[in-house]
């Protein structure tokens, strides 16, 4: 209760500021309590939950069992318990998911602020930016693959290794759209009265850039990161698919999705939980995304 | 304006040139060799001469060079020929598919309508929902429409088209009957009839790639009329006691249309490029399930010209993403 | 076997006998879907299966194989043997005679002219052929008259029904392909797509990778064959999606390959729209072993070379260690269902050519874990892990991306886990593994892994040249640019000698005692392939579809001419 008191003596700062803008958001709210579930879960999950060690000969009598009180959440196609796969496939997918989406829209921004605002760049990065949309996707990774992975690999070892060849190939593969975006506005931001005034009066580019443009493009980078986490997850998967990605013993929420996918019909629960497990993930980051930018809205935030 | 669509049109030549060579280098050094889906029964002699009869033992800028003539000079002539009935490039060799044998023109020339039936009517109807949506949830922010309709985009775009085409076969096609699964390319429509048959056939393939559309597109324009909403001149018009049909779509769409031309533009290259897995999975032979079929046998004067041509598309719709935002907002200026 | 053929083709037309009194055309259209799509018609300018299955409805050799594996006569007269006098004496030469009046699908008459350019198109050297072996060791190709063919081996040849047989050799027309030869081969697009044949069907409309249109051809040999006006293959796709459109949906009539899990090939089959067929050839899923040594701290050019053995696997008690922890019969539930069988040999098929050896079916984890004991390797340091001489018991072990071989990958993991193995997988794309990239070192033939997990199988019943792989001088190494067959290195002098036997040796029953041995050689003698499970190619076929046989020696369509619409 002091606490609170004390804050509102004194004059704001504005990191509490938006704190209780965010915290009045319902969505927003709810969404970091679902992410902040599957995060937690997914860390000490598979400390609490530990499928009982089977070995091939039992755990192949038990395949493909729907969800009891011994499986939460069913077994797959060679008996092993769901439950734990989906916690042990939760951490790499939501780690890959979470840099790889900082990654890009780290990138994405940094290049679409500077396009946007320097105009000799502009068409430099720009042209970067073609370049890189119009590489054919795969045959990029495979030789991303080729190159680095066994250097990559003897310096940080195999699994570090191919988490960090994985989150590097997918940012630097998806930072493309964010940027023309942040550009598209920068390049109107740029014309206010409100930054022309700043410059005018000879404020440096650099603190216009942060005072005056970088929040206002906050909400077109929210979306983009909202679809990149998405993006992310099922990229993850389609490297695995290619043989790119992880070693195959190690599963992934994108992995899952796409095994179960031969036995939707017979089981469809295989599909349901990862499946769930993505879109949870999604929808809450987007909450987040929603409240934040209306935290982080001056006009809004005075309300 | 003109000036600075033909400064960019000039520039983009160079600038292709470069895209040209990065990816023909990028194709040549991935992993993986045209032999790779030639049974394990055929010797290593046999495919050493076989490679021998594609070419690829060729050095790399060699067939570059030989790529280039035949993309910028032979293709381009071979045109004129079919059209004037000339013959200046008469038994000259074509690029030619090294999975096929067929000329890739001719591959491209079989592939592209079905593409831009399928991929751009399934982009239309995206945008045709998303829109609507988009702007009716940020006008009426936070209600249960858009609830409802931030559920739906969500789930639109956290599921791959892998998982939300099968289901729907299996929904439509296996328990309902309703439509094919498989879409017949053969199919000519004359009349009544197969024009309805091919609506059906093209149903579910522009299902799931329009669900995936409209999930984004409608997301970025949501957002961006969110912004304008609380904008002092939106503020100015209502006080002005505008109608307020006039202010959501006059005043607050046109100012948001920004971001999301930038998307809808960016995504038009991909109509033609197809939809690698919507194609592949319903048996659509379109761009993309051509594409992806040559990376995976590495038949590169295929992946090289399919690549290429959607990297000139690619600067083509940025340019007119470009000219648009200045139409769009006059404050922007170029030149 | 002349007796045995004509029995067989007895057997065959009793079987078909309501599509015998059928009359050509009147069926209407079959519809065919490959997961693959066709991308040519010509044999000869590709190794896919899917094509040459394609082009065995349009274009047909002078003999196919059956089911069993028995030579036909397709447009000849009959199969030429010694006692007929077809092939001489000495086994130099073999002489087939055409049917009379036998004609292309365009109305010209097919003569021996035609075999030869045949053989000229495939061996020119700047051709590029993909079934040159067919052609190997022949010295010429004449054509004695307009029907008599006659081909001359430059030595004696104890096989000699290579050329112009089963579907991977047809005969082409001269007239379509006489500008066509060496590196011309490939700008002939219209006739590669398009090629004019003898078959039951001719091509009408040809999409590359998408979609083959035929129609029956009006001058096949049969006048009341094929019973379907026109045929239809689709590609694209996968293969769970091309066995729903014929067994689900029923869109389809036939689908190719279409490899799919038990219990989802249970479900559908529920439909009852259709059946699943299998074809057991020689296709063997099996684990090969590395006998060098493939550290990555070794230079590139002696890594997973002759010079340095391999530190573990050298050892044929680990390897007959690691072979006794699977369960074979487990893969097969989990992976198969119908379409595979447990087994111990590199050639599991033909009957004859298979030799019994069955002593790795029955998993047996505590005599692996005895002889694992005797060769030294122990877990001293009680984790799990057993060692020896510092050295922890650590295998990599390399597939490619296939949703049943990661099972497979999982399951064995498990049991050689539980045997005091550490494992680590890796799984590769298959354009990457089989691509044989010098530049990359994911290839199957560079082997920089322990162990590696693939099927290859025989192409033709008689595994001569199969075996042949096994051979000393077949080793990938740096010098070869790592191209070879002999994936694992294997080296003996016995093997090469005893297979040199065979190539002389024409006497049938002596050839498959010579194929038992050398089977046995590269497997329960020295594990140096540890073969898992024999896999055959599952089919779908609708209810109305009749007249299906499948084929694992000859295309799965050998019979288009006899399929019928159930009514």
């Amino acid at each position: 209760m002091t606490d609170a008191s004390a804050a509102r003596s004194k004059p704001a700062s504005p990191l509490r500021d938006i704190w209780s803008q965010f915290r009045s958001h319902k969505g927003a709210v709810f969404g970091l309590c679902v992410l902040g579930f599957l995060i937690v879960a997914v860390l000490i999950g598979p400390w609490l939950w530990v499928p009982e060690k089977l070995t091939v000969a039992q755990a192949i009598k038990l395949k493909n069992q729907g969800p009891s009180f011994r499986f939460p959440l069913g077994t797959d196609q060679l008996g092993r318990d769901m439950l734990g796969r989906m916690l042990l496939a939760g951490r790499i997918s939501l780690a890959v998911g979470m840099v790889a989406m900082t990654i890009a829209i780290v990138f994405g921004t940094l290049i679409g602020i500077l396009a946007g605002y320097f105009r000799r760049l502009d068409g430099p990065l720009m042209r970067l930016a073609d370049m890189f949309l119009a590489l054919p996707l795969i045959p990029l990774l495979l030789v991303m693959v080729m190159l680095f992975r066994d250097r990559i690999a003897s310096l940080i070892g195999p699994e570090l290794g191919a988490f960090t060849l994985i989150v590097c190939a997918i940012g630097i593969t998806s930072w493309m759209a964010t940027s023309r975006i942040v550009r598209g506005e920068v390049l109107t931001l740029k014309e206010r009265e409100y930054v022309i005034a700043a410059r005018s009066i000879g404020v440096r580019p650099k603190r216009i850039i942060l005072r005056h443009i970088l929040p206002n493009v906050v909400s077109p980078v929210m979306v983009a990161a909202t679809l990149g986490v998405a993006d992310a997850i099922i990229t993850e998967s389609v490297l695995s698919f290619l043989g790119l990605g992880f070693p195959p013993d190690f599963p992934t929420w994108g992995r899952l999705l796409y095994d179960g996918l031969q036995y939707m019909q017979v089981y469809p629960e295989r599909v349901v939980w990862p499946g769930l497990a993505i879109s949870l993930t999604v929808l809450s980051v987007n909450y987040i995304g929603d409240g934040l930018r209306d935290a982080l809205d001056p006009r809004i935030r005075g309300r | 304006m003109l000036t600075f669509t033909l400064r960019r049109l000039l520039l983009a030549i160079p600038i292709l040139l470069v895209i040209s060579l990065v990816i023909f280098l990028l194709v040549d050094l991935a992993p993986g060799s045209p032999m790779a889906e030639i049974p394990l029964t055929v010797p290593p002699d046999v495919r050493q001469k076989m490679i021998e009869a594609l070419g690829a033992d060729q050095p790399v800028f060699v067939r570059y060079l030989l790529w280039l003539k035949q993309f910028f000079w032979i293709e381009p002539m071979t045109l004129y020929d079919g059209w004037f009935g000339t013959s200046i490039v008469e038994g000259q060799q074509r690029i030619l598919s090294w999975q096929s044998r067929s000329p890739v023109f001719t591959i491209i020339g079989q592939r592209l309508p079905q593409t831009l039936i399928v991929v751009g009517t399934a982009y239309l109807v995206g945008i045709m929902i998303a829109l609507p949506i988009g702007i009716y949830s940020a006008y009426r922010q936070y209600s249960f429409f858009d609830q409802v309709g931030t559920l739906f985009a969500m789930i639109g775009f956290s599921v791959p088209t892998f998982f939300s085409g099968t289901l729907l076969i299996i929904i439509f096609a296996v328990w309902l009957g309703w439509f094919p699964t498989k879409y017949d390319t053969m199919l000519e429509v004359t009349d009544w009839q197969s024009f309805l048959q091919q609506v059906k056939q093209m149903a579910l393939p522009v299902m799931t790639l329009g669900l995936a559309n409209a999930a984004t597109i409608s997301r970025y324009m949501r957002s961006s009329m969110l912004d304008n909403m609380t904008m002092d001149y939106v503020r100015t018009a209502r006080a002005k006691g505008m109608d307020e049909k006039v202010v959501v779509l006059r005043h607050v769409l046109r100012n948001s249309l920004i971001p999301v031309v930038t998307v809808i533009a960016l995504g038009i290259p991909s109509i033609f490029g197809g939809a690698i897995i919507t194609e592949n999975l319903f048996g659509v032979n379109g761009i993309g399930a051509a594409l992806i079929g040559a990376i995976h046998a590495n038949d590169l004067p295929m992946v090289q010209t399919l690549a290429f041509i959607f990297a000139v598309l690619i600067v083509l719709f940025n340019l007119i993403a470009d000219i648009l935002y200045g139409l769009l907002d006059p404050r922007i200026r170029y030149d | 076997m002349k007796l045995k053929t004509l029995l067989l083709g007895a057997a065959a037309a009793f079987a078909l006998a309501p599509a015998a009194h059928a009359e050509r055309g009147t069926d209407g259209e079959v519809k065919l879907t490959f997961p693959q799509a066709v991308s040519i018609m010509n044999p000869y300018l590709t190794g896919g299966t899917k094509d040459i299955y394609a082009a065995s409805m349009v274009l047909e050799p002078l003999a196919g194989l059956t089911p069993e594996g028995v030579l036909i006569p397709k447009l000849v007269t009959e199969i030429p043997t010694k006692e007929n006098g077809g092939i001489s004496e000495d086994m130099t030469s073999i002489t087939w005679k055409l049917l009379p009046d036998l004609k292309w699908s365009d109305g010209t008459a097919v003569t021996a002219d035609d075999a030869v350019f045949t053989w000229q198109y495939c061996t020119d050297p700047a051709g590029g052929c993909s079934q040159a072996t067919k052609y190997e060791g022949v010295a010429s190709v004449e054509a004695v008259d307009a029907s008599t063919i006659k081909v001359t081996f430059s030595g004696p040849k104890a096989n000699p029904y290579t050329a112009f047989v089963s579907a991977l050799a047809p005969l082409l027309q001269k007239k379509q392909f006489e500008a066509c030869l060496g590196a011309a081969a490939p700008t002939c697009t219209d006739a590669n797509n398009m090629p004019v044949g003898t078959g039951p069907f001719m091509v009408t409309g040809f999409t590359v990778n998408d979609t083959v249109q035929m129609a029956a051809n009006p001058n096949y040999r049969d006048p009341a064959k094929p019973a379907f006006a026109t045929a239809v293959i689709k590609g694209g796709g996968d293969a769970e999606g091309s066995a729903r459109a014929v067994m689900e949906t029923g869109e389809f009539d036939y689908a190719w390959n279409t490899q799919i899990p038990p219990e989802t090939q249970e479900s559908m089959k529920a439909a009852g729209k259709g059946e699943f067929v299998v074809a057991f050839g020689t296709l063997v899923e099996r684990i090969e072993m590395n006998t060098t040594d493939p550290d990555p701290a070794l230079p590139e050019g002696e890594r997973a070379t002759a010079k340095h053995p391999h530190p573990i696997l050298s050892d044929i008690k680990v390897r007959t260690a690691l072979s006794k922890a699977i369960d074979r019969s487990i893969l097969v539930e989990v992976g198969y269902g119908a379409g595979g069988k447990p087994t111990c040999n590199v050639i599991p098929g033909p009957e004859g050519w298979a030799s019994d050896n069955e002593g790795c079916i029955a998993q047996d984890m505590e005599g692996a874990k005895a002889l694992l004991d005797e060769a030294g390797w122990k877990d001293s340091d009680g984790d799990g892990i057993r060692d020896k001489d510092g050295k922890k018991l650590h295998i990599l072990y390399q597939t490619t991306v296939n949703p049943i071989r990661q099972d497979f990958q999982a399951l064995i993991k498990d049991w050689w886990t539980e045997l005091g193995v550490d494992v680590e997988l890796k799984a590769i794309d298959p354009g990457v593994f089989f691509g044989g990239d010098p530049g990359s070192p994911d290839t199957f033939q560079k082997f920089y892994a322990d162990v590696e997990m693939y099927a290859n199988n025989s192409e033709s019943p008689d595994p001569e040249s199969y075996l042949g792989q096994y051979q000393c001088k077949n080793a990938p190494s740096p010098e070869t640019q790592w191209q070879g067959e002999n994936i694992n290195r294997f080296c003996t002098p016995e093997y090469d000698a005893l297979y040199a036997t065979l190539a002389t040796t024409t006497d049938i029953a002596a050839r498959q005692e010579i194929a038992k041995k050398l089977n046995d050689m590269v497997t329960k003698d020295s594990m140096i392939v540890v073969p898992l499970v024999h896999r055959g190619t599952l089919s779908a076929h609708s209810n109305s579809l009749g007249g299906v046989q499948i084929n694992a020696w000859d295309s799965e369509m050998w019979n288009a001419a006899d399929w019928f619409r159930v009514k």
